[in-house]
């Protein structure tokens, strides 16, 4: 195959995933740590960017570009997830 | 078939190592500042803009590692769509805290969608409509 010339060092992408891990359980101590609902709501939504970011150094790292796709439908999904949250939250205000 | 040197392949492996780094940086300074911003404000500018900056770097880095049309589609296709998903998120969601008065920075300057009698209490407009 073509793509697979490159041969990636293995500490980049086991770096990038220590990252993206560390990144993630500070993002967890801030979702149990956020004093109010949005800021759980803020939380939430880097928790889901950051795990795009996993599946993409994933697919990188494993070779394989299929799995870039679930990096596309998390993208579409998380939008819809945050906006329901937060009209859920307009409603309580109104009620 | 193109030909591929040995430098030429030295320098897509700088390239990617470099873009996969500086992303999960980006996104570990975008957990630093959740955890330590005072404001439900500040907090959201920092959650949002930030992880989006890391998977343009990360989506960079697999569309150069791939090559391939596919990969650089769909990695085209993601960027575009958190950069046009981000700020519409990021908005509604500081509007809703602002709406359940949620307590703001000691240190807060200015806040003038509290002051502006068009915008601020919609309960009081809805109210207004309900009366007329």
């Amino acid at each position: 195959m073509n793509a697979m010339a490159i041969q990636l060092p293995d500490w980049v992408t086991l770096t990038s995933l220590v990252v993206l891990a560390l990144s993630m359980l500070l993002a967890l101590i801030g979702l149990f740590r956020g004093p109010s609902l949005p800021d759980r709501i803020v939380a939430l939504d880097l928790i889901a960017s950051l795990s795009i970011g996993f599946t993409i150094v994933f697919a990188v790292s494993t070779g394989n570009s299929r799995y870039l796709d679930i990096a596309a439908i998390v993208a579409l999904v998380i939008f819809i997830g945050t906006v329901a949250y937060a009209s859920y939250l307009k409603k309580k205000y109104y009620d | 078939m193109p030909r591929t040197s040995k430098k030429s392949i030295m320098i897509k492996v700088t390239i990617i190592s470099i873009l996969l780094i500086a992303g999960s940086l980006f996104s570990l300074l975008a957990a630093i500042g959740v955890l330590r911003f005072p404001d439900i404000y500040t907090r959201m500018h920092a959650a949002t803009k930030a992880p989006a900056f890391g998977i343009l770097l990360l989506q960079t880095a697999a569309a150069v590692y791939f090559a391939t049309f596919y990969a650089v589609i769909i990695s085209l296709m993601v960027v575009v769509f958190i950069f046009l998903t981000a700020p519409v998120a990021s908005h509604i969601i500081s509007r809703v805290a602002h709406l359940l008065g949620t307590p703001k920075w000691d240190k807060t300057v200015i806040d003038e969608l509290e002051n502006d009698p068009d915008v601020s209490i919609p309960a009081k407009i809805t109210g207004n409509r309900a009366k007329q």
